[in-house]
């Protein structure tokens, strides 16, 4: 008899929550790394208001990008270096139950980050980025890259060359997400009315709800030895 | 202590990665309440073979059983009545020990009241009750080790399946997990455990088996075997695998 798949879902989300509260390992080193690149880009960049419109999405979302192929790495990682994984997989619990509860941890700790980036951008590029749909298409876009980077990191975290690997193989397939949500965050940025721009959050639902349901039927062969 | 009827069994099991075969028809019997140490050079498809009694990874051929239940058709009803020790030790270092057990009663669906009462005995049956609130980063590997004991037993499992449980472990926390296991199976419970130890495995193991180019090379009860006698056994068999 298996243990309830939520009940399961929500212990490992709680014990990732846990332990992050306690380490700040993952959520530090993304962070650091996202600071590190707005300002670099905000150096790098010295553009007029009307440029700064045009990049600003894109700053945002590479940013956002490597800051969690950074923590899909580092989360995956430690679950294999000690052989928790195996410890997961001995439960009777539903493989999909991993996949959703590291998910669910890896997407706060990304959208954590994002949350951080927003009122930083703001500041650095002089253009508001708190805005609700900003939000909105955050939510979106970090949920597609987690469900991605969870399922992928899961495969390159069993090879040597894991942390080179991740970014080589996630980045193409994470694509329609970053192309979606850099698209609509650049139109809300530019004051573009709805009608022009929510046909990009839609997409992103649509591609989400995709690579949801493949990553949850490919995630019994990828946990396969 | 064991009865006859065997609670795990192999049929003509068969693992392979790509072109390397692991194991090769492997029939095997353990029968209730047996210790068995399996021992082998490495390579010899220890590890593997108690990653497929676990369910961790999927027979080429053949068929595995566990108390009745078919692996891995039935896992999920075999993977409650297992316990796993490894080498490594299974736990996230920076919970503290009794939320590592908390952690692990909820996904084996154990109440919470009776998961606080087993986590405490389990911590105080390996002598880890004093350090209950302390983080595993700050444990040594003796008492990693322990509290990993404590994880696996932690669900009442019928087998407990060890994969080298004994490395890196100093003398005196070798003797420790010696009497945790003697402990456990004192209890009833049915053990494999791997082991490059053969004295170790002589003197606390029920049964002996040698794994050797994927088959058992060679199968005895361990109480007519000393140290010495089990070593020159092991030489033979192992230096016949070389030499064939």
């Amino acid at each position: 008899m298996n243990t309830p798949f939520l009940a399961a879902v929500a212990a490992i989300v709680a014990k990732d929550l846990r332990a992050e509260l306690r380490s700040r390992e993952l959520v530090s080193s993304m962070a650091l790394f996202a600071l590190l690149s707005i300002l670099i880009f905000s150096f790098a960049l010295e553009l007029n208001r009307l440029a700064r419109q045009e990049a600003i999405g894109g700053v945002l979302w590479v940013t956002v990008a490597f800051a969690s192929i950074i923590g899909l790495n580092r989360s995956l990682a430690g679950e294999r270096d000690q052989g928790n994984l195996d410890a997961m997989l001995l439960a009777p619990i539903a493989r999909s139950a991993v996949f959703f509860g590291k998910l669910a941890g890896n997407f706060v700790f990304t959208l954590a980050v994002g949350l951080i980036l927003l009122p930083l951008l703001t500041v650095l590029f002089n253009l508001n980025l708190v805005q609700p749909w900003v939000l909105v298409v955050l939510a979106l876009g970090v949920l597609g890259f987690s469900v991605v980077g969870t399922l992928l990191a899961t495969m390159t975290v069993q090879t040597r060359a894991r942390e080179a690997l991740l970014p080589i193989v996630m980045l193409p397939v994470a694509l329609p997400v970053l192309l979606g949500a850099v698209r609509a965050t650049t139109a809300i940025l530019n004051g573009a009315p709805l009608e022009d721009w929510i046909a990009w959050p839609q997409i992103l639902v649509v591609v989400n709800v995709i690579y949801l349901t493949l990553c949850y039927l490919l995630f019994d062969y990828v946990i396969e030895d | 202590m064991a009865d006859a009827s065997p609670l795990i069994e192999t049929r003509a099991l068969t693992k392979a990665y790509d072109l390397l075969v692991v194991l090769r028809k492997l029939d095997l019997q353990v029968r209730r309440g047996e210790f068995v140490a399996l021992l082998g050079p490495n390579g010899s498809g220890k590890s593997t073979l108690l990653r497929l009694l676990a369910g961790l990874t999927k027979p080429t051929s053949g068929a595995i059983f566990v108390g009745g239940w078919e692996i891995p058709r039935e896992a999920a009803a075999v993977r409650a009545q297992i316990g796993m020790v490894s080498h490594k030790v299974l736990l996230y270092e920076n919970l503290t020990a009794l939320e590592n057990l908390r952690f692990f009663a909820r996904l084996y669906a154990i109440p919470p009241a009776e998961a606080e009462a087993r986590a405490r005995a389990r911590l105080e049956q390996v002598g880890l009750a004093r350090r209950a609130d302390s983080l595993v980063r700050t444990f040594s590997r003796g008492m990693q080790q322990r509290l990993s004991i404590a994880r696996a037993l932690l669900h009442n499992p019928d087998v407990l399946l060890l994969d080298e449980p004994y490395t890196g472990l100093d003398q005196d926390a070798s003797l420790t997990l010696d009497g945790l296991l003697r402990q456990a199976h004192a209890e009833g419970r049915t053990i494999v455990m791997s082991t490059h130890q053969l004295e170790r495995a002589a003197e606390i193991a029920s049964r002996v088996l040698i794994l050797s180019r994927g088959g058992v090379g060679y199968d005895a009860p361990a109480a007519a075997l000393s140290g010495l006698a089990l070593a020159a056994e092991y030489t033979r068999v192992t230096s016949l695998a070389v030499s064939r």
